[in-house]
C-alpha cells in the first residue's frame, strides 16, 4: 500500500504529515510506504491513499486515490482516526 | 551557527536562536505577518529577501493551507528560493490576522522556516509538530509577553512542559 501526503512544496506540511503517519503505522503494526508529494509533482503518480490539508481538496478532485482531508495538521488523534478509517475501508 | 545532531539533521533549538523570536508584533494583514517573520531570517543572514516574497507568493497561488492548526501559520518556500542556512523564526501577533482559511483563522502564531533539502530539517520538524500539537505549549506561547519568555515557552527551555499538572 502506498500512502502519499501532499502539500504545496513537499518540505513542510506534507513532511510533517508523513512523520505522523509513519509513527501511527508503526504503532498499529501496519506496513505501508509513506511518501510526501508536492502539488507540482503529484500528477501522474499513484497512491492508494492521499492525505492532504483540508483546503487542498480543490486540487484533488480528479484523483482516483482515496482522499483523506485533515483539518488540524498537528493533531495526531485526528490524523490517526482518518488515516486508519481509510486503510480499513481499502482492506475491507 | 547551526549545530547538526548525530544523525546529520538540524535540531529545532539550533534552527531557532533567541534572536529569531519576537513576541507581540503588530501587523494588519497576513502579508505583513509574513514580512515580519521573514525579516528576522533576512536580518540574521539565513535567507535572501526573495525567499520572503516567495513564501507569500505560495500562499497566493496554492492557498491558505499553511494555517496548519487553529491560529498557527507555517510559512516556507523551497530551498532554491534563497535559503542560506536551515533556519526558523517565530512571532506572536498583538491582533490576529485572517489568511482566508475555512477553519483555522484567525492566526496569532506565525512561523517561517527555511530548509536546504528534504531531509536535514526533519529532526526540527518532528519537534515543531510536537510543540504545536501540545496545547500547554501553545497556551504558554500565547501568554508570553517578552521575546525571551516566548523563546523559552516555545522550546520548553525552563521547565518540563510535558509534566502532568496533577
Amino acid at each position: 500500500m502506498i500512502i502519499a501526503t501532499l502539500c504545496g512544496m513537499g518540505f513542510g506540511t506534507s513532511m510533517m504529515l508523513k512523520l505522523f503517519i509513519d509513527d501511527i503505522l508503526k504503532d498499529e503494526g501496519i506496513k505501508a510506504q509513506v511518501v510526501s508529494w508536492d502539488l507540482g509533482s503529484h500528477k501522474g503518480q499513484d497512491a492508494d491513499i492521499i492525505v492532504a490539508p483540508m483546503d487542498m481538496e480543490r486540487h484533488l478532485r480528479s484523483s482516483e486515490s482515496k482522499i483523506v482531508l485533515i483539518h488540524n495538521l498537528v493533531d495526531k488523534a485526528e490524523i490517526k482516526q482518518k488515516v486508519m478509517e481509510a486503510i480499513q475501508s481499502l482492506s475491507a | 551557527m547551526n549545530e547538526k545532531n548525530a544523525a546529520g539533521g538540524f535540531e529545532l533549538e539550533a534552527m531557532l536562536p533567541a534572536e529569531n523570536v519576537r513576541a507581540n508584533v503588530s501587523v494588519n494583514s497576513w502579508q505583513q505577518a509574513g514580512d515580519a517573520v521573514g525579516q528576522l531570517l533576512v536580518d540574521s543572514g539565513k535567507i535572501e529577501q526573495r525567499y520572503v516574497d516567495q513564501m507569500k507568493q505560495n500562499v497566493e497561488e496554492i492557498g491558505p493551507y499553511i494555517v496548519v492548526a487553529p491560529g498557527v501559520a507555517l510559512f516556507h518556500a523551497r530551498p532554491e528560493d534563497g535559503v542560506l542556512e536551515p533556519c526558523l523564526a517565530l512571532i506572536t501577533l498583538v491582533e490576529p490576522v485572517e489568511f482566508g482559511h475555512p477553519e483555522n483563522d484567525p492566526v496569532d502564531i506565525v512561523i517561517a522556516f527555511g530548509a536546504q533539502n528534504k531531509e536535514s530539517h526533519i529532526p526540527a520538524l518532528i519537534k515543531l509538530a510536537e510543540q504545536l500539537g501540545n496545547q500547554k505549549v501553545i497556551d504558554r506561547v500565547r501568554n508570553a509577553k517578552t521575546d525571551a519568555a516566548l523563546h523559552e515557552a516555545f522550546l520548553c527551555l525552563s521547565e518540563d512542559c510535558f509534566a502532568s499538572d496533577s
